[in-house]
């Protein structure tokens, strides 16, 4: 459960003050498909970070199950990080040298988990994504959507409850995109919380609740009764 | 993050950038490689010097004349102010002592000897035939000074190895006239080549009887007292007897000094263990080079790798943890260039080793810890900034690379 109050982030650029962020306020109840849009500028990924315990907010609150993020100390903020919540990014951000299954292997070897086991669920998460068979292939082998996919079976192998895409789909082509959304749309409807930031109104649209900013503010919080099939 | 997850990632890390990684080895190994030439120069010189010394006999003791506060050969033992000399009834005295085996007199002076024609000036000694016991000298023919004493002038000599080659070239010198400054002695023997000793090169000098070298020189004093102790445990209670004894004769005034082969062995040693740990410092500067340059390379690779720094922090890697494995990198680095410096090192002295065969060239057992080590720590205390470093990049900068 997320809860955010008055949450603001300003950056302070030159003598001026960005207000990345500027008094946001809503709830984001577990399970929840939640899609955010906005112009760019808009502090979509501003907000992301901040979710993701990346970033902290210049003022307001961040409630996390019930937890006051501003009183966790870095290593709980990594600790959480680690356990509890998932990224993929735009741009995938997978360790070039490292394998598909090392890469998914990471947070498991920062975990501090034993091989054996590592073996076995990152083998899995990679099945997950459809992957099994491409566990030895290196990124640079690999194609865009492949490589996005191998960042989800990562960003899944701890198991958290909430998933962060900033944009996961900006960077493939029409195809590959529909197999991203697909895999993350089955992941929630499997119960996990999932945020998603898109330019694309059609992913955007599927999303059971869709949150648009406009220059830092939330112009709009529109509910969908039942998700487009 | 399990140590040897640890390992391997920062293994991997430095596996990918060989050539930086070779570099900074190479720094260490160097520096390594360069404590442990130089410990082992200074230690070749301690050996030589100890091994000299100890090849003057054994169990020896020296009386010289002069009060000497310090019990090694400084400078000061050298000095006599208005001391009684030593002398012939000195060596006869301390002889009755039971822990003295042997005590010959010694008369050291620079003449002019020739022979048909040939002169050179040389270092002459005027001794007994106990000097040569003490000091082990063989003979290559012939006799040292037989028969001679303490008692008279016999007009006899011996000479060095060079000497006889340069005097009597192939001609058999045995029972031949030396004109030793204004005295005329016959050649009762050569003594065997000894190569250079410490103070002291035989084969450039010719043996008096002692007495004859007094009457030579016009003076009755002796320049030391060489003495060898029944034994090693009684070492001690020679130096005390001799002290006593010749105190006694010198009327209550102990004017001379005693130093046993063991105390200079032992100045000796600590000049040398001096040196050798003062070159050890100045080679370890090397290796603080070699710390700060793994510190500029992982300061740049830190900033090359931000990225995946970023990732890492994003996964859920806590500061200690990018900090860990970051040092343990700088560590890798730093103790594998130690134990290749170490090859080199060894490398270099079995070159020493074959050019100069008579220095025994081994560096000490701690400067090759001690070299590991400091390098070790080097790596660690100079992986400290770029681990730190690391440690606090903000991750959406780092992954946004903003
Ligand atoms: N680290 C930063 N320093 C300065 N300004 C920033 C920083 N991060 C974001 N901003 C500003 O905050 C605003 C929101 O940025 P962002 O959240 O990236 O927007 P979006 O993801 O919606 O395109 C922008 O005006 C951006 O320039
Ligand atoms: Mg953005």
């Amino acid at each position: 459960m997320i809860k955010l109050r008055d949450l603001c982030r300003n950056f302070q650029v030159g003598t001026e003050t960005v207000h990345a962020l500027d008094h946001v306020t809503f709830d984001i109840p577990d399970g929840e498909y939640v899609s955010i849009m906005g112009p760019s500028g808009s502090g979509k990924s501003t907000l992301l970070n901040i979710l993701g315990l990346m970033d902290r907010p210049s003022s307001g609150t961040y409630t996390l199950d019930g937890v006051d993020t501003s009183t966790m100390t870095d290593n709980e903020l990594a600790e959480t990080r680690q356990q509890q919540i998932g990224f993929v990014f735009q741009s995938f951000h997978l360790v070039p040298r490292l394998t598909a299954f090392e890469n998914v292997e990471l947070p498991m070897v920062l975990a501090g988990d034993m091989p054996s086991e590592r073996r076995e669920r990152g083998l899995q998460a990679l099945d997950g994504v459809g992957l099994g068979h491409r566990s030895d292939h290196r990124p640079s082998q690999l194609s865009g959507g492949e490589r996005q996919r191998v960042a989800i079976a990562r960003a899944m192998v701890m198991q958290p409850k909430l998933l962060l895409a900033d944009e996961p789909t900006g960077n493939l082509d029409t195809h590959s995109g529909r197999e991203i959304v697909r895999i993350i749309e089955q992941l929630n409807s499997d119960g996990l919380t999932l945020l998603v930031v898109t330019h694309d109104p059609a992913i955007g649209g599927r999303a059971s609740r869709q949150l648009k900013f406009i220059d830092g503010r939330l112009d709009q919080d529109q509910r969908q009764r039942e998700s487009a099939a | 993050m399990r140590f040897m997850d640890c390992n391997r990632m920062a293994g991997g890390t430095l596996s990918r950038a060989p050539g930086r990684t070779f570099m900074m080895l190479l720094a260490t190994a160097i520096s390594v490689a360069a404590v442990l030439v130089l410990t082992s120069l200074g230690e070749a010189a301690r050996r030589y010097v100890t091994d000299e010394f100890r090849s003057l006999g054994t169990n020896l003791l020296i009386v010289m004349p002069g009060r000497s506060e310090t019990s090694g050969m400084g400078p000061g033992s050298f000095i006599s102010e208005t001391n009684r000399d030593l002398t012939l009834d000195d060596v006869r005295a301390v002889r009755r002592s039971p822990n003295i085996e042997l005590a010959a007199p010694v008369i050291v002076g620079a003449v002019a000897v020739n022979r048909a024609g040939l002169e050179r000036e040389v270092t002459v000694f005027g001794t007994i035939e106990e000097f040569r016991e003490i000091r082990q000298w063989t003979m290559e023919i012939g006799e040292f000074l037989p028969n001679v004493g303490m008692d008279r002038a016999a007009p006899l000599c011996v000479v060095g190895a060079t000497i006889r080659d340069e005097l009597f070239g192939n001609e058999p010198p045995i029972g031949q006239w030396l004109r030793v400054g204004d005295r005329r002695c016959r050649v009762t023997g050569v003594l065997a080549e000894q190569g250079t000793a410490v103070m002291i090169d035989v084969d450039e000098a010719v043996l008096i009887p002692v007495v004859m070298a007094q009457q030579l020189f016009n003076s009755p004093g002796l320049f030391r007292i060489i003495m060898q102790a029944t034994s090693r445990d009684s070492m001690d209670a020679a130096k005390r007897d001799a002290r006593r004894i010749i105190t006694e004769r010198h009327y209550g005034e102990e004017d001379f000094t005693v130093v046993t082969q063991d105390a200079v062995l032992s100045t000796f040693d600590g000049i040398f263990g001096n040196l050798t740990r003062a070159l050890a410092g100045i080679a370890s500067i090397s290796l603080v080079v070699a710390g700060v340059l793994i510190m500029n390379v992982m300061l740049v690779s830190v900033s090359q790798r931000t990225a995946e720094v970023g990732l890492l922090k994003a996964l859920g890697a806590t500061r200690q943890q990018v900090i860990a494995l970051f040092l343990t990198e700088a560590l890798f680095l730093a103790s594998l260039g130690g134990i290749l410096g170490i090859g080199v090192g060894y490398g270099v002295i079995a070159v020493l080793r074959g050019a100069y065969p008579e220095l025994d060239f081994v560096p000490p057992l701690w400067a090759v810890g001690g070299a590991l080590v400091t390098a070790a720590a080097c790596g660690l205390f100079f992986g400290i900034l770029p681990a730190r470093r690391a440690a606090d990049l903000d991750p959406i900068v780092a992954l946004t690379g903003r």
